[in-house]
């Protein structure tokens, strides 16, 4: 099991298929810890985990540190708004000193793509990617294939499922793993959103683009929305949230054409209205809220993957 | 490698009756028994001393298996363990559990299993069936409930085989300890 992950999670990028399969698998025996009255194991007791978030977050922070405590490891979040980042200190050298107190596991979030890629390097601790810049956010991404896998009936189901993602492919690291992530067990994955989302290239990742959402929405087994960045409006990426939801949003008359048994995703948070209209998103087809409890399942499988085995 | 068959098909199933009689003969009857297996093969002996006790009783006893890996006391030591099947159905409060596994050998796995099931509830009672008791105790832990009493030397396998994942019902005793024996 350890020859299948090695030290760090850095992307899905670097996982294969039997590799997704066993953190999958070792996430469902995770979520009867959680489901029951004392959700706590004494599996990683002693080891200590940080979470350094570069990036407001409040879903994956929480969800690590929860995963964490489960686990009985000792969990320390670091917000950069109120460390020594903002005294000047650089990346590399808030890692060296945190290493120097022997964490043994460090989540890092990163607005810089390859960030925690760098920090692998320097640290002899274990790093798991929390998100780095527009490359990758492998958790996310495992969590979202759980989700999918639990509702179909097994991993094996998801060879053949026609996955559409739908948004801000351009600077969203989810898709990018889901890309990666779904393609390597088999699915055929669509992105969808108005060009100016859509990277140039992107094809080479194993999808295929369908501007029209309307069309691209009726073959597809899994929707998944993608968040909004409001604040990028007015930076000729889209005109206005109205004409975005009208083309892109997944509201009652979108849905009407898409497949009985659709399955939806959100990574969070969701703008209600924009991307997603609020009958859908509380819709008996919305799985954003398993996606949440997934996420601790699978972040528990990652540490135990990680941190359960011997240290050369 | 030597190895030498101690149990055959025909043994394994007096000693699972046996052992059937016995837990009713101790508990006065079948209330509030629940059976929990350890996977893998107690899990099966699990399932076949249900059936034996239903068979004599007429009664069906809840049935479940309990994964104590989470809490061995090696994790970090070697390779990261495989997690096996937890299935437990029922509340376990106030019940006598019978904890099943195959091989009785340092115990340490039936801390661990114990330690499991404090987090799942709190039993009147717990106490242990095995198929083998081989000796070399590093804990002091004893079973209830002994298919056979078999003396080994430390560095000897010992390997219950069920059919319901080895094709074959049987133990046998290994010379020399194999990768894939405990």
């Amino acid at each position: 099991m350890t020859e299948l992950l090695g030290k760090d999670l850095l992307g899905i990028e670097d996982l294969n298929r039997e590799a997704i399969v066993s953190i999958l698998d070792t996430a469902v025996s995770f979520k009867d810890v959680s489901a029951r009255e004392i959700k706590k194991v004494p599996t990683l007791r002693g080891k200590t985990v940080i979470n350094l978030f570069y990036e407001p977050s409040t879903r994956t922070r929480t969800s690590f540190e929860i995963a964490a405590k489960r686990m009985s490891a000792d969990a320390i979040n670091i917000s950069v708004a109120a460390s020594s980042v903002k005294k000047g200190e650089t990346l590399k050298d808030t890692a060296l000193n945190l290493e120097a107190m022997n964490p043994d596991c460090i989540v890092v979030r990163h607005a810089s793509s390859g960030a925690p890629h760098m920090l692998a390097e320097y640290m002899e601790c274990s790093v798991i990617n929390g998100g780095d810049g527009f490359h990758e956010h492998p958790s996310q991404a495992l969590l979202d294939i759980l989700t999918v896998s639990e509702k179909l009936g097994g991993v094996d189901k998801i060879k053949g499922v026609n996955v559409l993602i739908v948004g801000d492919v351009a600077h969203s690291r989810v898709a990018r793993s889901n890309i990666l992530g779904f393609t390597k067990l088999g699915a055929k994955v669509t992105v969808s959103g108005p060009p100016t989302m859509i990277p140039v290239g992107i094809e080479e990742l194993g999808c295929k683009v369908e501007y029209n959402m309307a069309k691209a929405i009726k073959d597809a087994d899994v929707v998944m929305m993608l968040r909004i960045q409001l604040e990028r409006q007015g930076t000729a990426l889209f005109p206005t949230a109205r004409e975005y939801a009208k083309l892109f949003g997944l509201d009652a008359l979108k849905l009407k054409s898409a497949k009985d048994d659709v399955i939806i995703l959100h990574p969070g948070p969701i703008n209600r209205g924009v991307e997603i209209a609020p009958d859908v998103a509380d819709g008996p087809w919305s799985l954003i809220l398993n996606q949440v409890t997934n996420g601790v399942a699978v972040r528990m499988a990652l540490f135990y993957m990680l941190l359960g085995g011997a240290r050369e | 490698m030597s190895s030498k068959v101690v149990m055959d098909a025909k043994a394994i199933d007096r000693a699972t009756a046996r052992i059937a009689h016995e837990i009713i003969e101790k508990n006065h009857g079948t209330d509030d028994i629940v059976i929990l297996g350890i996977p893998t093969r107690g899990e099966h002996l699990a399932r076949r001393l249900c059936e034996k006790i239903k068979a004599i009783e007429g009664v069906d006893i809840p049935l479940g298996a309990l994964d104590a890996t989470l809490y061995r006391d090696d994790i970090g030591m070697k390779d990261v363990p495989t997690l096996k099947k937890m299935d437990i159905q029922f509340s376990i409060d106030s019940k006598v559990v019978i904890l099943v596994d195959d091989v009785l050998f340092t115990g340490r796995t039936i801390r661990a299993a114990m330690n499991a099931l404090m987090d799942y509830g709190r039993p009147t009672i717990i106490e242990l069936a095995v198929l083998v008791d081989r000796g070399h105790r590093e804990l002091p832990i004893k079973a209830d409930f002994v298919g056979k009493n078999l003396p080994t030397a430390r560095d000897e396998g010992v390997k219950v085989r069920l059919e319901e994942v080895d094709e074959v019902n049987e133990v046998v005793v290994f010379e020399a300890v194999a990768e894939d024996v405990k």
